[in-house]
């Protein structure tokens, strides 16, 4: 519930600083493993401790906890926002919002441009790699199945070429 | 909307749900392939004040997927589209995270988190760039997003401030 616009700073407060459930190196490994996975990262990792901890019930626990609350809360703005969609101030302020979710979205891209550098791609072709996938989801609007199962496996198999064993 | 289009919504985002890596936001631009372009279930509009909407409120963003579900066929679509998304992911997390636990150190894993790294760069910036569909030709809105993405890179403070001053600006009418 405290999550406004993204939950990892609290998460990490309260499970490293105040519950001791984790250590920091252990939040970190584990928040790069949840990245990685498909799906939420904020939901799979809190069903990573949740397992860790309590095992399979402390997963679902977990997923429950983090969705509940929020879900409803967010169901009924949706549905408050269908009957004022036509006064211009609530149309306006969304549309506003709006903008500034696309700004943060942009935002999180730029801070993680940075980690291209020690990726064992080589900078230039995790540029072209990622850049490849804007465009042929933005101006070719190809199908993000296509995308993945195109371009991921090319990736994948130059950094196992470079990677040293 | 036909049960058949509801079950389409939901095995739309069973498959989406497994094809999200590195956060369901991800996938907006699919989703609105699916939802906007496709089928025109829901409007550019819609779509952007969807995200918005579940940015602004408590809870992990990835509720802007039951927003969109609500907004396509009401509870049902939320329904919809909220077990589609969470239930391949859930399955797969439970049973990889111990799996990958016991490998961490091996060049296959690694070779992955890798690879698909700069993929999930690339979606990112391709999910920004669906958002800005609704306001491409307001100057007033270029503004403000180059703000936000300022005062995100620049300084600490919450996403929250800025939500409410996109919110601010947009209600009187200045984006």
């Amino acid at each position: 519930m405290q999550g406004f616009g993204g939950v990892l700073a609290v998460a990490q407060r309260e499970l490293v600083e105040r519950k001791r459930w984790l250590e920091h190196e252990e939040f970190l490994e584990l928040l790069s493993v949840a990245q990685v996975l498909p799906g939420p990262n904020i939901v799979n990792l809190s069903m990573m401790i949740g397992d860790r901890w309590f095992g399979v019930r402390g997963a679902m626990a977990a997923l429950a906890g983090m969705l509940t609350l929020p879900l409803l809360i967010v169901l009924v703005l949706a549905s408050l926002y269908g009957r004022y969609e036509s006064q211009p101030a609530v149309s306006g302020a969304l549309r506003g919002m709006g903008v500034v979710a696309a700004g943060l979205v942009f935002a999180t891209a730029l801070k993680l441009l940075p980690t291209l550098r020690s990726n064992p791609l080589g900078r230039f072709s995790g540029l072209g790699f990622a850049a490849a996938t804007t465009l042929a989801v933005t101006l070719l609007h190809w199908p993000l199945l296509w995308v993945i199962a195109g371009l991921g496996p090319l990736a994948i198999a130059s950094a196992w070429r470079r990677l040293p064993r | 909307m036909s049960p058949a289009d509801l079950l389409g919504l939901f095995g739309h985002f069973l498959l989406l749900s497994l094809l999200a890596i590195g956060g369901a936001i991800t996938t907006a631009p699919d989703m609105h392939r699916y939802l906007v372009t496709e089928h025109g279930w829901i409007s550019d509009g819609q779509f952007t004040a969807s995200i918005a909407m579940a940015q602004a409120a408590p809870g992990p963003n990835l509720l802007f997927v039951a927003v969109l579900g609500w907004n396509v066929a009401g509870p049902l679509g939320a329904l919809a589209t909220m077990t589609g998304i969470l239930l391949p992911s859930t399955l797969l997390t439970l049973w990889a995270t111990r799996w990958a636990q016991a490998r961490r150190d091996t060049v296959g894993v690694r070779a992955f988190t890798a690879g698909m790294a700069p993929l999930t760069l690339g979606l990112l910036a391709a999910t920004s760039w669906v958002l800005t569909q609704p306001f491409r030709l307001q100057p007033g809105a270029w503004v403000l997003l180059a703000v936000t993405v300022g005062l995100t890179l620049h300084t600490r403070i919450s996403p929250l401030w800025m939500v409410g001053l996109g919110a601010l600006a947009g209600g009187l009418g200045l984006v």
